[in-house]
């Protein structure tokens, strides 16, 4: 999928004036609330003209003022799935998911309603109405109606901010088995760091109004590590752990970590922050934390007075993150051998 | 009770004029509900005015102008006149009376219900392939069901209540434009009438308790469908 779009809108005091190419099937835009990410999708899916410019999606024009051309949102097949998930309500969860699909002509009609109610388990709520689905399911049947429009690009505006953890890592693999399954090409529209970082590969940063930076989520997550609460988040996936004294022990390339909030059986994601990670210049003889790694200086990185270290342990890769007296006092370069003290409760189960 | 067989031509008549003009004003009502609700164009506040101006108007105002327009020199008048449709002094002109006094009702009602669907539905709808005129019939429509139904059962029931207007351009002609408001007004005002005149009084009071009743019924059945 390529987006192109050179556009001016103005609304009230607000001028939103974003110049920006970008090529891939994930892409993320991010911008805190009241950016104009919101106005932008609305000028990408035709809901919005804009004042002055041109969008071109895959080569073709979407919008151009000089040509005159301004594509219906209808015939644009571009779906979006809104931060709620905003389903008819006088229609039931079947009429509703198929909106779309009836709407759709027959030679675009690539994805059948089977296959995905299949994929997105929509079977059990088929024949109930859409009052009394739970949010997390809402937003499922959210998310099939607008894929079974069979849409040449999704825009998804937000969709998990309205849901609380445990539900957004409900969806989230959902989101990704259908983007994959189908491969629809999509926009991925947020202001949560961790959502850029498990679902785009490239992020269009929208700042006041304007396109301020084009880059990769692990880019973004270093630039704004010093100013994040959070720093830099590291995302583990990890597998089938041990309990070990009360403890849940996950392999993890060559090394074990050691957890204490995990899960039972089965797959299971983690976060760890940049600044919980302890670094030493020797092996500390006795500590009281229960992971600790020997590890490498692969790459050293600046974020507004903070040193970002990606440190490399067998392999695997973790951003710690130091103050620069810090870094000095301990002489850490590319390349030196540092242990990486991390407490088993560091670690925040996400799903 | 007693109702004389003129009494009951006058009620047949008013459930007639109500329910006619009802039906007449209630696309166009839905059209202009829109329009002000959905569309940005110049003069919309005109068109606001203009619309509900019936609404502040004394009836015999509008009655009076409605005579002047539909009379034989009026505009619209001369046109009916010259292919022979009398419209003056007969039931239609009683219609089109109730019809302009209770469209101010039904608009507002429609756009109270349309004001109530979130934009991103509408949003919703013309991103998954609806044109416009398809998200109006299948998404617009149905959500301001409510409204309609609110406004139409308030446009019969002022028409049922309809009379200064009405008696400028339609008359008060027993058994040919006499409607129950008229008809009590005949008989209020011969002392020897009054209960023929209280006949027809209960017999409006059963007409707008029933309106009522179907109405708040149909309400509820509406809450029922869109709770499944």
């Amino acid at each position: 999928m390529n987006l192109r779009i050179d556009a001016e809108k103005k609304q009230g005091s607000f001028l939103l004036q974003v110049n920006a190419e970008v090529s891939g099937e994930r892409i993320g835009i991010f911008g805190q609330s009241g950016s104009g990410k919101s106005t932008l999708m609305h000028l990408i899916s035709g809901l919005l003209q804009p004042d002055r410019g041109e969008i071109y999606l895959n080569d073709e024009c979407l919008f151009s003022t000089t040509m005159r051309v301004n594509l219906s949102p209808e015939r644009r097949r571009i779906a979006i799935v809104f931060q709620q998930a905003m389903l008819f309500p006088h229609l039931s969860v079947k009429a509703n998911l198929l909106y779309g699909f009836k709407r759709c002509r027959n030679e675009n009609r690539r994805i059948r309603p089977e296959t995905l109610i299949n994929l997105l388990q929509l079977q059990p709520l088929l024949q109930r109405g859409v009052i009394n689905l739970s949010g997390g399911e809402k937003q499922r049947v959210a998310l099939g109606r607008a894929i079974l429009a069979n849409p040449r690009l999704l825009l998804m505006d937000e969709p998990l901010s309205a849901l609380d953890d445990a539900l957004r890592f409900q969806i989230i693999p959902y989101l990704k088995s259908v983007s994959e399954e189908f491969r629809i090409p999509y926009l991925f529209i947020s202001h949560s760091m961790m959502e850029m970082q498990l679902m785009t590969d490239h992020i269009l940063e929208i700042e006041n109004g304007r396109c301020i930076d084009e880059t990769t989520p692990d880019q973004l997550a270093r630039k704004r590590m010093a100013q994040s609460p959070k720093g830099y988040l590291n995302l583990l996936p990890l597998a089938a752990p041990v309990k070990q004294h009360g403890l849940f022990a996950y392999q993890w390339s060559n090394n074990t970590l050691l957890v204490s909030d995990g899960k039972e059986a089965g797959e299971a994601l983690f976060e760890l922050s940049s600044r919980e990670i302890i670094l030493f210049k020797k092996h500390p003889e006795a500590i009281s934390a229960r992971n600790l790694f020997e590890c490498t200086v692969a790459e050293m990185f600046e974020s507004e007075g903070r040193i970002g270290i990606v440190l490399s342990v067998e392999g695997k890769k973790l951003v710690a993150e130091i103050v620069r007296s810090a870094a000095e006092e301990l002489m850490i370069t590319v390349g030196s051998t540092l242990f990486a003290a991390i407490k088993a409760s560091s670690f925040r189960k996400l799903a | 009770m007693k109702l004389t067989p003129e009494d009951i031509v006058a009620i047949w008549l008013s459930l007639k004029v109500a329910l006619t003009a009802t039906a007449l004003a209630l696309p166009f009502g839905f059209a202009l509900a829109w329009l002000i609700v959905f569309k940005k164009f110049r003069g919309k506040v005109v068109l606001e005015v203009l619309v509900n101006l019936p609404l502040t108007l004394p009836p015999v105002v509008i009655g009076f102008f409605l005579l002047l327009l539909l009379g034989k020199n009026g505009w619209i008048g001369k046109v009916l006149d010259a292919s022979g449709i009398p419209i003056i002094f007969t039931w239609k002109a009683a219609v089109i009376a109730s019809a302009t006094v209770g469209f101010p009702l039904l608009v507002r009602s429609i756009r109270l219900g349309m004001e109530s669907i979130d934009q991103q539905l509408i949003e919703a709808s013309r991103s998954l392939g609806a044109a416009w005129y398809d998200t109006l019939a299948t998404i617009i429509l149905p959500l301001s069901l409510r409204g309609i139904m609110a406004g139409s059962s308030l446009m019969f029931a002022r028409s049922l209540g309809e009379f200064g207007a009405t008696i400028i351009v339609a008359g008060n002609i027993p058994g040919i434009t006499q409607t129950i408001p008229l008809a009590i007004y005949d008989y209020a005002s011969s002392p020897s009438s009054v209960t023929l005149a209280l006949s027809l009084c209960l017999v409006s009071v059963l007409i707008s308790v029933v309106v009522l009743v179907v109405h708040e019924l149909l309400g509820k059945k509406l809450d029922r469908r869109s709770a499944l």
